[in-house]
């Protein structure tokens, strides 16, 4: 077991939580992960802004201006950035209105979609001005290290992490690599 | 010409005639491709399949075998380069494989394990292509096109339809429909066309069969893209009677 514990943040940008459940889906193998790890930002622990990690693991791409504040505030903080799930590493199912105009978006989600409320578009300032593309995070700063899947199986972040724990170069079997 | 080359440092024989590709799989070789297939004319376009011969890089699907010659396949700056070709074919189209009915059955997705593509050099084009869901059984999605041309040999040699071409030019390339309204639903093209089985990924695909088989229980997720390889190669033999 490490002297000190790995620090690590988790945030899901473009995505679904999907990668997010996919580790927890380790199990009883949370017992043996929170010895050798502590959580800083992640939406386990609710905490706010990262402070300085060891391990940063980015589920989802980059869709608004939101994504690539927080995306950077992980690149200043985290010695290593992990790029976790399809949508991180190529954009995934989120990456499919790219060819689709943002306005044509918006007005079949809030106007035309049965079921919302007088067809308003939301405007508040406070919400994240959206890109007309959702790009993968490799895009928009450097990431050390790739997780494929959608998701990751718990077997992958299993794998991931031991290896980092003991010092070993992360590698993932044949039968670990997958995209879907 | 028969004789022997040798291939990663194994003597292999080749018959007269035949190509680095064939020799190799009748060997039990693998070499990875895209636009190859067995018992199809060579088009030579996809490079994935770009050896060593003597010290000069050629495509072992359209190059002979020759008497002696030395070549190398499964070299690291070899699969460097493949794995580069690779992640052009996926960033140039948009292949979301999570969302795509023909993930693990999809010879592109098979060939990036196999040469354990996990990141890209480049950045991703989302280019804007069209579906063709005109036809009542058969969809066409150039999203996923990697224009390997297979349809387009399946059609013309094997149907003797003529219903694909590659049209227009460079990075505009795309595969059109030989029908006035360039609609598949204006041509005779049928389900059991070779044309429509022989796509090696998702942009020719056959509707209500997405989830027939399930996902982990399909042909890479069973074997690796070099087994299925050699295993068709063998098939074929057989059906040649030997």
């Amino acid at each position: 077991m490490a002297e000190r514990k790995l620090r690590v943040a988790t945030t899901s940008l473009a995505g679904c939580f999907g990668c997010h459940m996919s580790l927890l889906d380790i199990d009883e193998r949370l017992f043996d992960l929170v010895q050798v790890v502590e959580f800083d930002r992640s939406p386990l622990t609710d905490i706010k802004h990262c402070g300085p990690c060891d391990l940063g693991l980015i589920e989802g791409g980059v869709c608004n201006a939101e994504n690539v504040h927080v995306l950077r505030e992980f690149r200043e903080n985290c010695r290593i950035l992990v790029a976790v799930g399809a949508c991180a590493i190529t954009g995934g199912v989120p990456a499919l209105r790219n060819n689709i105009d943002l306005w044509d978006c918006f007005r079949e989600v809030y106007q035309y979609e049965a079921g919302t409320a007088k067809g308003v578009l939301p405007n508040d300032p406070e919400l994240p001005l959206p890109f007309d593309k959702v790009r993968p995070i490799y895009e928009v700063v450097h990431v050390d290290y790739y997780l494929p899947g959608c998701p990751p199986s718990a077997d992958v972040f299993w794998k991931f992490v031991t290896d980092l724990v003991a010092g070993r170069e992360p590698t993932l079997d044949r039968e670990m690599l997958r995209y879907d | 010409m028969s004789g022997h080359f040798i291939i990663d440092g194994r003597t292999i024989p080749f018959r007269a005639g035949q190509t680095i590709m064939e020799a190799a799989a009748d060997a039990g070789v693998y070499i990875p491709h895209l636009c190859h297939r067995p018992g199809y004319t060579p088009h030579g376009s996809c490079k994935l399949c770009t050896v060593d011969v003597d010290g000069r890089p050629a495509s072992a699907c359209t190059a002979k075998a020759q008497e002696g010659s030395i070549v190398e396949n499964d070299t690291p700056a070899l699969n460097d380069d493949r794995r580069a070709l690779t992640e052009m074919l996926f960033v140039e189209g948009n292949h979301i494989c999570p969302a795509c009915e023909k993930t693990g059955d999809c010879q592109l997705q098979a060939v990036a394990y196999h040469l354990k593509l996990v990141s890209y050099r480049f950045d991703h084009f989302y280019p804007a292509r069209g579906v063709d869901a005109s036809h009542p059984d058969i969809l066409l999605d150039r999203n996923r096109c990697i224009l390997c041309d297979l349809c387009v040999r399946a059609s013309r040699d094997v149907d003797g339809k003529n219903v694909f071409e590659i049209g227009h030019r460079g990075i505009r390339s795309r595969v059109i429909v030989n029908a006035a309204s360039g609609r598949l639903a204006d041509t005779d093209i049928d389900v059991s066309d070779a044309a429509v089985r022989v796509c090696p990924v998702g942009a020719i695909l056959i509707k209500r069969r997405a989830f027939a088989v399930p996902i982990g229980k399909r042909t890479y997720d069973l074997k690796s893209v070099a087994e299925v390889a050699i295993e068709e190669v063998r098939a074929q033999r057989e059906d040649e009677g030997g």
